[in-house]
């Protein structure tokens, strides 16, 4: 996802000259070819995240439309404050990019997992955030993002990560969920880098008799109303899947949208990480299947639910 | 007969002086009927203000976003009574609408905010933000070869703020030469002398080992303070720091250095005493 970031941004500073790209001294060699390009709009802006974020503001204020890239919880919650005072607060275009959301950097440990950002950035008035699920969508938000003129908050994986889609997404819009499979019995709403964990659950789903619609759901604020609207109606079972805390995350977001919309949030299940921090050293694919993410798990958690309230009814 | 050389040619320090004593006049009158704090604050730096929207800033109140201006952004914002009287002096707004500070269904509120008062260029109050802003202001200047300064005034309690200092480092990378930082040294932060709290001394050469073009100087000297930033950039080609001594509460006697004056507001008795040593007749 990093890679195609990088590209795109790329990309996106050639046509648009307001594009800024500022990073806390990581992406070595990542954004060369942007510095090549471009090298009076790159800051490295070494480990400082709050200035670098202040800064953003500031450039935001003037014109610009900077992006704010570093790894997910320096760019979220070290300088939290100024992306609420500085950025959302005072409305400009401000994007923030967190690289190794999630678990991806499982490796590194806590200090660099990052399971609550969604959390905190959807809380801000005028934040929209999003959770793009592959590099292909990586890149359309991208493109997407400065025709909003928002501040906006962009969590995505590391690299080398699946892809879901086959090409560019021709119609994508901020706002709207990404149908990927058709289904009758259940929906799998998918968020972030989890999404090729959940398209494996679907397709072991339908395996073992069980329709299942996959969607792929990177708009955590604005939420897809409508595409809400259209699951809680049509299916037994809702089920978001995430790569964050059940606490504040996208299954908390649909929660808060059933309840507050008269769907029946029983149809709700919500897959997600714990309100715990994963101590344990290890990969990726280990934290996952601790965790119960991992594709088969998903697909497992499914079908249990879906057999409880058969023998319920 | 032979004149002392003049430290301010150009500046009409007795203009500025009166200035300064109607606006301090104005502020008194602002936290008396509003029973806001931050009296002492706002009373030391609005030598500072005077000095700056009178002498300093190119800004036009009838064009208040012109692309062009120098910005100034008040990072101490818990002084917004004293630019808020400071703008409206200046034009930016009707001085009547002062009378609504604080009040029900105002815009004018205790810190200054966002996208809402002509002149406020950046809503602060969280101290150790108004800096950061400021270089990103600088660096958007400089990308379009834009020639307006950035004044960001700060008080020396805010530099307890680890922000600061992060985008000291960086101003002093990027030769940020058309950034100003004023630091309102009033030796008081909220609850205890700016020195003890933290060990802010010494001040100036903590900014000049950043990398700084440092000058301390008088607070107070509206002629000294008019003609130093105005003369931003200096030559230096570096980022500019003044470290103005000032002393809280300034200009009214019983109120200078006392810091029960952080949070204190005046009674009639006292806006009238205060008016009377400032030269300005009863409210």
């Amino acid at each position: 996802m990093r890679n195609a970031f990088a590209d795109e941004i790329t990309q996106l500073a050639a046509a648009d000259p307001r594009v800024v790209l500022l990073s806390g001294d990581i992406g070595n060699r990542l954004f060369d070819r942007y510095k090549e390009a471009q090298p009076e709009r790159f800051f490295n802006c070494g480990v400082a995240e709050q200035n670098m974020m202040g800064m953003a503001a500031g450039l935001a204020m003037s014109g610009f439309r900077p992006f704010v890239y570093t790894i997910t919880p320096f760019v979220t919650t070290r300088c939290l404050e100024q992306i609420r005072n500085d950025a959302a607060y005072h409305d400009v275009p401000v994007t923030v990019v967190g690289v190794g959301a999630g678990m991806a950097y499982a490796g590194l440990g806590p200090t660099h997992h990052s399971c609550e950002d969604i959390a905190f950035l959807r809380a801000l008035p005028n934040m929209q955030v999003l959770a793009p699920g592959d590099a292909w969508e990586v890149r359309a938000v991208v493109q997407a993002l400065p025709r909003q003129d928002r501040p906006a908050y962009v969590r995505m994986g590391k690299k080398g990560e699946p892809l879901v889609h086959s090409g560019r997404l021709a119609d994508f819009a901020i706002g709207r969920a990404i149908r990927l499979s058709d289904g009758s019995d259940v929906c799998l709403l998918a968020s972030g880098t989890i999404l090729p964990e959940a398209v494996e659950a679907g397709r072991l789903l339908a395996e073992a008799g069980v329709s299942a619609g996959v969607y792929s759901f990177p708009s955590v604020k604005p939420l897809d109303q409508a595409c809400l609207a259209g699951a809680f109606q049509r299916f037994a079972k809702v089920v978001t899947v995430e790569e964050h805390s059940l606490v504040g995350g996208v299954g908390s977001a649909v929660a808060e949208w059933a309840v507050d919309n008269g769907a029946d949030a029983r149809k709700l299940l919500r897959i997600g990480t714990p309100d715990a921090f994963f101590k344990q050293s290890g990969s990726l694919a280990f934290a996952r299947r601790r965790l119960g993410l991992t594709g088969p798990q998903i697909a497992e958690r499914v079908r249990a639910t879906l057999a409880e309230r058969g023998n319920a009814a | 007969m032979t004149l002392a050389p003049d430290p301010a040619p150009g500046v009409d320090v007795p203009r500025l002086q009166r200035q300064a004593a109607q606006i301090r006049g104005r502020v008194v009158e602002m936290c008396h009927a509003s029973k806001s704090a931050h009296l002492g604050s706002s009373l030391s730096c609005i030598d500072i203000l005077t000095a700056a929207y009178w002498h300093v800033l190119d800004v036009d109140p009838a064009d208040p976003k012109a692309p062009g201006r120098d910005r100034f952004i008040l990072s101490k914002g818990h002084a917004a009574m004293a630019i808020y009287a400071t703008l409206a002096a200046r034009g930016f707004f009707p001085s009547e609408e002062l009378a609504s500070y604080n009040q029900d269904d105002g815009r004018l509120a205790e810190h200054p905010p966002a996208n809402m008062v002509p002149g406020v260029e950046a809503a602060t109050g969280s101290l150790g933000h108004g800096l950061p802003i400021g270089l990103g202001m600088a660096l958007a200047a400089r990308l379009r070869g834009e020639r307006h300064r950035v004044f960001v005034l700060m008080s020396d309690g805010e530099t307890n703020e680890g922000s600061v200092w992060e985008a000291a480092l960086f101003a002093a990378a990027r030769k940020l030469d058309r950034i100003c930082v004023i630091v309102d040294y009033n030796k008081w932060q909220a609850t205890g002398r700016s020195d003890e709290v933290l060990g802010l001394a010494p001040l100036a050469d903590k900014w000049a080992a950043f990398g700084w073009d440092v000058r301390r100087l008088d607070g107070h000297d509206v002629g000294l303070l008019a003609a130093t930033m105005a003369a931003v950039p200096n030559g230096s080609g570096k980022p500019v720091a003044l470290i103005a001594d000032t002393v809280k509460g300034k200009g009214v006697s019983f109120m200078e250095d006392d810091n029960n004056w952080h949070y204190r507001a005046p009674t009639a008795e006292e806006v009238a005493m205060a008016r009377a040593e400032l030269g300005l007749e009863a409210p």
